[in-house]
């Protein structure tokens, strides 16, 4: 089937446009755009949506979902894809890994979904990524995370370690003029991999020293030792990846011993604005997050994404750095079906690959795929408000995602 | 150590005593009410944790509505939330021994599976009603901050009264159970239940009550540590295990025990930390309270119990 495109900027339908390379053959049917047996008829492509609704992670994974479905709501409001409205089966991974693995094999097998937008934590994708290469599934994976894996069968919209971890690393050195260094974060793989990483930069790019590195047991919420041995050693700058309730406690913390934003500079890469929401504004004025997308960004198209996310999900909700990478998903989906004129996991991750998918208009600003599966795209240094919303002070060029990066291992 | 002042050291010396105390408080709070339900009664409650999380809702609650409604009293709420949490709390554990725990006294491990289904069931309930992102209430500001003594010592404040209340609370349960009649009948169900009702006690209506002293109490350290933590539907689990360590180590049944064991943790886990990571110091400390209990299976301090 040969396809024939335009490039056609989307007209403004629901108070937001993606820009996007759109095909115009509206009328092909089922059997030419899906040759593997995927659940798509001459009117409808099922997609699955797989998040946390219950569990420890419900709290991370609502928001997420939430900018999913936005996303195919506007995406059937302009009239769908190739012709076709999505419809979304929704399955709970209920914070548990091996559920994930589960319901993805259900979603593939039984549904036969085209893609499915999901998993969270990295336990989850590795959980559910045996399922996806074994059963030639498609995943949209929107954390930032640890790097160190590439697969056929994943798209990765969040950012890797590297292009985290860096700018913002190099950004301090400079602005700050920092020398020490004490890395704190929660004890699993990500924080982990990513102090690694830090440490190499500090050490061997920056010239700088680290003087303390500590993990914490997921959930600890006693952090007194931590401050005062903190204190003992006086760095530059406090690096922290703590995550979950642990965040909280750490925080308030800090303040309560009298460590603001006055006496020390903390940087931290797991606080966005749905975190901020239950450690509170106060506990975090000053302090800054490092992250690719931030609510407050000032830019057209973010405008209408919250707007659009306020007006469907309530006024009181937030969107950070994650539910931003999600709502990235089903337009870089959409963008390579469109090109590749067919739903064929093979085809579409072929396209990914090679066709250069990019979107000029994405609220965090223009994002490109790379043939490794990541996504090209800024990394943003940010202060904290008190009424929870941050203040981005430094955006970076456009950073190569290098998922397995040489020289950091 | 060149670097320092003499000031500097001992500052930093006296804080880190103070966080030991701090964690100490903490550690007792929440396994006093767990060392009166299991040790005086043998359930296990695996939903202690969920009591704990009713207790910080209620705190949320009162905030957001002080706010709302009384700005003025946003001062103050905070006493009565204390209040509110031990009296709802304590409300629904003497409903849960009602409706199940009084089913199960001769079975004591089903217990376990009850009050674990009983825990899940509470989350999500509370995911339900309260939402799945966590919530921190607002808190007055004398509960913000730090005490500062001198210039390099900075004691947090919502510690120090954290310490106070534990203080007050532990000292209200001694009262209780050593120097009150109703203590007294508690005290001899627990070492001989059938003697305990044929001399007149009523040890159904005393189960039940202790029940809910110990979630009210339970109520009292979820509402205490909105101070330190913020409130999930899955907070309660994350206490869960160490209220645990804490009774066992100290010993069923003794009220002793139980402080002494959550001081030697807590003392054993801040100075640990301060040395090495941690993870590696919640794996030492779990270690020696391994081998501890192999060489004690009864804990620290033990009463006897006629079985």
């Amino acid at each position: 089937m040969k396809s024939r495109f335009t490039l056609s900027k989307l007209g403004n339908v629901v108070g937001l446009a993606l820009g996007l390379t759109m095909a115009v053959n509206m009328n092909v049917s089922a059997a030419s755009v899906n040759t593997t047996g995927l659940a798509v008829t001459d009117k409808v492509v099922k997609v699955g949506i797989l998040h946390s609704l219950t569990g420890t992670m419900a709290i991370s994974e609502t928001g997420a979902q939430e900018a999913e479905k936005l996303a195919i709501k506007q995406i059937n409001d302009m009239g769908g894809i190739l012709g076709r409205q999505i419809e979304v089966i929704q399955e709970d991974g209920a914070s548990d890994w091996p559920t994930f693995a589960e319901k993805s094999r259900k979603l593939l097998v039984k549904d036969k979904v085209a893609a499915v937008f999901g998993c969270w934590t990295s336990a989850s994708r590795k959980a559910a990524l045996p399922v996806f290469e074994k059963e030639n599934g498609l995943l949209y994976y929107p954390t930032f995370y640890e790097g160190l894996e590439q697969s056929h069968n994943v798209i990765y919209t969040g950012q890797e370690a590297t292009q985290q971890i860096l700018a913002g690393l190099d950004w301090v050195a400079k602005e700050k003029k920092a020398k020490t260094f004490y890395l704190i974060g929660s004890d699993y793989i990500w924080p982990r991999t990513t102090m690694k990483i830090a440490r190499k930069h500090i050490e061997n790019v920056l010239g700088g020293k680290v003087v303390g590195e500590d993990y914490k047991p997921l959930g600890n919420t006693q952090f007194g030792s931590t401050i005062n041995k903190i204190r003992l050693k006086k760095p530059d700058v406090i690096y922290a990846a703590v995550v979950g309730g642990s965040n909280v406690a750490w925080f308030k913390q800090l303040k309560a011993a009298g460590i603001t934003s006055k006496k020390q500079t903390l940087l931290t890469l797991s606080v966005t604005e749905d975190e901020v929401l239950g450690i509170g504004g106060e506990n975090l004025e000053g302090f800054y997050s490092v992250m690719k997308y931030f609510q407050s960004q000032d830019n057209e198209n973010n405008k209408a994404f919250v707007k659009a996310f306020k007006e469907m999900w309530g006024d009181d909700s937030v969107m950070g750095d994650v539910t931003q990478a999600a709502y990235l998903g089903p337009w870089l989906w959409k963008a390579a079906v469109e090109k590749a004129g067919s739903f064929d996991v093979d085809k579409v991750v072929k396209v990914s690959e090679t066709a250069g998918i990019e979107l000029k208009q994405a609220p965090e600003g223009y994002v490109k795929l790379h043939p490794n599966h990541h996504l090209w795209s800024k990394t943003r240094v940010a202060k904290w408000n008190k009424d929870g919303q941050a203040t981005v002070v430094f955006e970076s060029d456009l950073i190569e995602p290098n998922p397995f990066p040489k020289g950091y291992q | 150590m060149g670097d320092y002042t003499t000031q500097e050291l001992l500052s930093i010396f006296a804080m880190q005593g103070f966080a030991g105390f701090s964690l100490f408080s903490v550690l007792l709070l929440m396994a006093l009410g767990l060392a009166i339900i299991f040790g005086q009664m043998g359930v296990i409650n695996m939903a202690h944790g969920e009591f704990m999380a009713v207790g910080a809702y209620t705190t949320y609650l009162m905030s957001a509505v002080s706010e709302k409604y009384f700005p003025g009293f946003i001062q103050y709420y905070f006493v009565f939330a204390i209040v509110f949490s031990f009296l709802i709390a304590g409300l629904l554990g003497y409903l849960a021994e009602f409706a199940l725990i009084r089913h199960l006294y001769k079975r004591p491990l089903d217990t376990l599976l009850a009050t674990w289904g009983l825990s899940l069931i509470m989350q999500q309930t509370f995911r339900s009603v309260f939402g799945a992102r966590e919530v921190s209430p607002t808190l007055p500001d004398w509960l913000l901050g730090s005490y500062q003594p001198t210039d390099t010592i900075d004691i947090p404040l919502n510690g120090l009264f954290v310490l106070a209340l534990t203080a007050i609370v532990t000292l209200g349960v001694f009262i209780l159970m050593y120097r009150s009649s109703w203590g007294l009948r508690v005290r001899a169900t627990t070492q001989n239940r059938v003697m305990s009702g044929a001399v007149g006690i009523n040890t159904k209506k005393i189960d039940r009550l202790t029940f809910a002293l110990g979630c009210g109490i339970a109520g009292i350290a979820g509402a205490a540590f909105t101070t330190i933590a913020s409130t999930g539907p899955t907070t309660g689990s994350l206490y869960i295990v160490d209220t645990f360590m804490v009774v066992v180590f100290g010993g069923a049944g003794s009220l002793f025990g139980t402080i002494a064991s959550a001081f030697s943790i807590a003392q054993a886990q801040s100075i640990l930390e301060f040395f090495i990571s941690g993870s590696m110091a919640k794996v030492m400390t779990l270690l020696t309270i391994v081998i501890f209990l192999m060489m004690r299976p009864e804990g620290l301090f033990s009463i006897k119990v006629r079985k």
